[in-house]
């Protein structure tokens, strides 16, 4: 470990530099950038959910007034295919233009593009397009469109199935033969909406030939990279610019139609062009999440010893792949579903369906809340059936801490954890023990009480680049960072990181300030402008931030740190193993009296007439940093729910939570991305969930169908932490931002089934809401008179 | 065929030709380029745009701009006063209450509004009064110990104790 041993800064709950302007209304969000003489584009979008384009007529559309461009699919073919960054084997990928040219593949798949002058005639414009639409045959079922005689998405590819995709280790046959007892439950991962409250925006100018693009995004570089690639522009002549960024949770993870075409509209058209997401088109047009349903089989002894895990899952990918979706259900999914327990054999199979939805992709937690959730509900209902306490069958099977480095039955390998302390110490948070009398003072009070547990363990980081190749992941790893001290001794740090809530600004700085021994005050952070950062950032998804673009912060802070330490024991006549820097002061070991301020070791590094034989002048370093590991953070979360007996209404009494994220930086910021994750998962158990009809018409398509959880329907949450630093860097850090996500879900309907468990009620899919709590209890109390 | 309205925005009187259908947030990002509102969606559901109409929390987002004409409107720009924070400002930064801060203009007009109301919210007051106002980032979490935090010290200024240390840098 490199890092102080007493670190000032990292470990501390400093103030976030991004609040002051995010308070203020200073902070500069994508539509608020405002360009002088812009045009406004809108989109015509399908409202069939299968229909082949038989003409589009923009005679009408052409005459509004103020229109300034009519563009359909054939004539936006220059903008070229939308990325997929995830190949795996034997995949079958789908052509995804900007603007569909044959025919429309869900309800809302964009036919056409209308500029002009203002938003309203852009509109107006847009109603007078008349589309030639011949309705096809829909499917939105993923196991239907996997069936013989289904409607076909992409023709030309002879079935809807994208890939089948295995992962097994052990002698599941052997564990199935030996089992003494077997469970099998469907588990469905309903499908979701991500909801970033920011809508999406993008706005471009093209000037003296060169693209500026200000985005919605996670992955600046990214878009980058592919608007020049696609439009012919060289890479140095296309700015990409992730402003303020108002959310994301993988909904902004995407190189999207609308980046391509606003910015081959504005260099066409040689003005300013804009595009302003609406929420209800944001509800088709923006990727939504999981939408996954599995078969899990368990094989156990009877005193709760996990023998093998089975299961055969269906993943929706939606009308096209899109950057990331065949990752999520394979790769984030399949090889951590034994989270942290020993499983001797493993074997499953999913494989992923197109169909006549918008397409599915990362949404936080991407694959490991799907993963945990199977895995966790498999192991209540084990424990339903041998009748025992559910805390225990998860301890029995837990990999124990001597055993790390642990290589898991699905291939990877584990380099720390420690799963018992966090399990205790959620267990004492939620006084597991007293439980029972609080179910017994719910049933006198006409209500079920139920309590619900949740053992993780996740992968983060996403990276290293080799390992991220052998699983078809298109692109490395890595992350990027540079540190610039100016002569004054100012300081900044340019991320490829691109946050959008998680206070890079201020954990970053923190990270640089104890390698620089200045204060965070003194540093400042920037990001998502990739005309400023190094030249490539893979961005902000996945929980790697800080295991990745964090560690490159620390490694270019070392490399500064080095040579602030070079140049101050020339100037002090010392020794550089003598010479300590810390308080904004270099000074030689015992004689603080005789420091050097940073910015005197600055202005020297560029004044250049006063430095060791051979230094090259200038104080500034960038690193691209590979890790050579995932991470694999862990925890226990505890919900504790009371159902009302009449309504069905399910409450969140209590909720507590112990997670294992090794060196925290900002327990401040750690806490609130678990706030934030947790809020997610509870939706996602107790209140979200996107409706089709049979047409493939999204009946939730606004927040009012779809209900994003409100400050009346979550608890405060209690919170705890194991710190169990890994060796996979030099910080011991982990990553936070899903954990939450990925803990709760499970927690939550664990404790919704528990609390209904004397009604002999086993298993309800979510989302939980009070209409099939009541049914469910009808039904119950029915069948039992 | 447009309209003048004059409205008072953070103290300052605006008169403006605009259309009839001009809505009121669109009157304060666009015509007045006050950004700091935002707009989350299109059904009145979520409260980004929720700015305060003679001293009532309102979402902008579902009122005309010819509505305001002669009202008084405070956006999350006219929240400090001379360069001093609001305590509702200060009290978000202090307890983590934003993380992309794109409902937090919202959220702290909605708070304002009700500490104007209730000096002394409960949590579950603090959490029925934002209800409508959505965050996916917080998990409301943070927000509800921000507007306590607020009450707290908005109750210890009137009566005339000395102000918590605001702890976001100038």
């Amino acid at each position: 470990m490199t890092v102080a041993a007493n670190p000032k800064y990292i470990g501390t709950r400093v103030a976030r530099k991004e609040d002051p302007r995010l308070i203020t209304g200073e902070g500069t969000f994508t539509d608020d950038v405002m360009l002088q003489g812009v045009a406004y584009m809108t989109l015509v979008r399908s409202p069939h959910a299968h229909a082949r384009i038989r003409r589009i007529d923009t005679a009408a559309a052409k005459k509004e007034p103020g229109v300034v461009a009519v563009l359909t699919g054939t004539e936006l073919e220059a903008t070229g295919m939308l990325p997929v960054f995830i190949a795996v084997p034997g995949m079958n990928g789908s052509k995804h233009m900007p603007i569909a040219t044959d025919k429309a593949r869900y309800a809302g798949d964009a036919v056409a593009a209308v500029v002009a002058d203002s938003r309203d005639a852009a509109k107006r414009a847009a109603d007078l397009i008349a589309v030639d639409y011949e309705p096809l045959p829909v499917v939105v079922d993923a196991t239907k469109a996997l069936e013989p005689g289904a409607p076909i998405v992409h023709e030309e590819l002879g079935s809807n199935l994208v890939f089948t995709y295995p992962v097994k280790g052990g002698d599941i046959d052997k564990a199935f033969k030996d089992a003494e007892i077997k469970v099998t439950q469907r588990i469905v991962n309903q499908r979701l909406i991500p909801n970033a409250m920011e809508p999406r925006a993008v706005t471009a100018k093209f000037e003296a030939g060169e693209l500026t693009l200000w985005t919605t995004t996670q992955i600046p570089h990214f878009v980058q990279l592919i608007v020049a690639l696609n439009l012919g522009l060289g890479q140095n002549k296309v700015r990409v610019i992730a402003p303020e960024v108002g959310g994301g949770f993988g909904s902004k993870l995407q190189v999207y139609a609308e980046e391509l075409l606003v910015g081959y509209l504005s260099k066409t058209l040689g003005r300013p062009v804009k595009w302003t997401e609406e929420r209800r088109e944001g509800y088709l047009a923006t990727i939504h999440g999981r939408d996954l349903v599995e078969n899990v089989e368990i094989a156990a002894k009877k005193d709760g010893t996990i023998l093998g895990l089975r299961i055969r899952t269906v993943a929706n990918v939606g009308a096209y792949l899109q950057a990331f979706a065949p990752g999520i259900p394979t790769i984030l999914h399949a090889f951590i579903i034994p989270g942290p327990y020993k499983i001797p054999a493993f074997d499953i199979e999913v494989r992923g369906a197109y169909t006549n939805t918008t397409p599915v992709d990362a949404y936080r937690g991407a694959g490991r809340p799907e993963a945990t959730f199977a895995m966790e509900r498999i192991i209540d209902r084990l424990a339903d059936e041998i009748g025992m306490d559910p805390a225990e069958v998860r301890r029995k099977n837990f990999i124990p801490p001597d055993a790390f480095p642990f290589n898991t039955i699905s291939g990877i390998t584990y380099d720390s954890g420690d799963y018992e302390p966090a399990l205790d110490r959620a267990l004492a948070m939620a006084d597991y023990k007293g439980f029972e009398k609080r179910r017994a003072e719910a049933k006198a009070r006409g209500n079920y009480r139920g309590i619900g547990i949740s053992t993780y363990v996740e992968i983060c980081g996403l990276a290293p680049s080799k390992a991220n190749s052998a699983l078809g992941v298109g692109w490395g790893g890595y992350e990027s960072a540079r540190i610039r001290v100016h002569a004054t001794g100012s300081v900044q740090i340019f991320t490829g990181t691109s946050p959008h809530g998680q206070g890079h600004e201020t954990s970053w700085a923190q990270i640089a300030a104890d390698a620089l021994g200045v204060s965070p005050n003194d540093i400042e952070v920037r990001h998502g402008d990739t005309f400023e950062s190094p030249g490539m950032g893979v961005g902000t998804f996945g929980s790697r931030s800080l295991a990745v673009g964090g560690i490159a912060v620390h490694k270019a802070a070392e490399k500064v740190r080095e040579k602030v330490v070079q140049i101050g024991a020339h100037l002090l006549e010392a020794s550089p193993a003598d010479v300590v820097v810390e308080n904004g002061k270099v000074f030689v070991k015992g004689v603080p009296e005789k420091a050097k301020n940073f910015g005197d070791i600055s202005m020297a590094a560029y004044l250049a007439n006063n430095l060791p034989d051979g230094m090259e002048p200038g104080l500034e370093a960038t690193v691209y940093y590979d890790p050579p590991n995932f991470t694999f953070p862990f925890g226990t979360h505890i919900a504790e729910v009371e159902i009302d007996g009449e309504t069905g209404n399910v409450r969140i009494e209590r909720y507590s939570a112990c997670d294992d994220c090794g060196r925290q930086i900002n327990p401040m910021i750690v806490d609130g991305q678990l706030h934030g994750g947790i809020a997610q998962g509870i939706g996602q158990a107790l209140y979200e969930g996107a409706v089709y009809d049979d047409n493939g018409q999204l009946l939730s398509g606004s927040m009012m169908e779809y209900h994003v959880p409100s400050a009346e329907d979550l608890p405060m949450f209690n919170l705890d932490h194991t710190v169990t630093l890994t060796n996979t860097n030099p910080l011991g850090v982990k990553g936070i931002g899903e954990a939450g996500t990925i803990g709760s879900t499970p927690a939550a309907v664990n404790a919704v089934i528990d609390a209904l468990s004397p009604l002999g009620i086993k298993h309800i899919d979510m989302p939980l809401t009070s209409e099939k709590i009541w049914r469910a209890i009808r039904a119950a109390r029915e069948g039992r008179r | 065929m447009s309209h003048t309205v004059t409205v008072t925005v953070n103290g300052t009187s605006y008169s403006r030709e605009i259309e009839p259908t001009l809505l009121l947030v669109e009157f304060l990002r666009e015509t007045l380029a006050l950004t700091g509102t935002h707009v989350g969606c299109d059904t009145s559901q979520c409260g980004a745009c929720t700015v305060l109409v003679d001293g009532r929390a309102t979402k902008a987002c579902t009122m005309l701009a010819v509505q305001a004409d002669g009202a008084t409107v405070v956006t999350v720009e006219g929240l400090a006063k001379n360069g001093d924070l609001h305590p509702i400002q200060r009290a978000f930064a202090k307890e983590h209450g934003l993380q992309c801060g794109f409902c937090t203009p919202g959220l702290m007009i909605t708070a304002v509004d009700l500490l104007e109301r209730n000096a002394s919210p409960s949590d579950a007051e603090i959490r029925h009064a934002i209800e409508g106002n959505l965050c996916r980032c917080t998990g409301y979490h943070n927000i509800v110990n921000a507007i306590r935090t607020a009450s707290t010290e908005m109750r210890q200024a009137a009566s005339g104790e000395a102000k918590i240390a605001a702890e976001v840098q100038p």
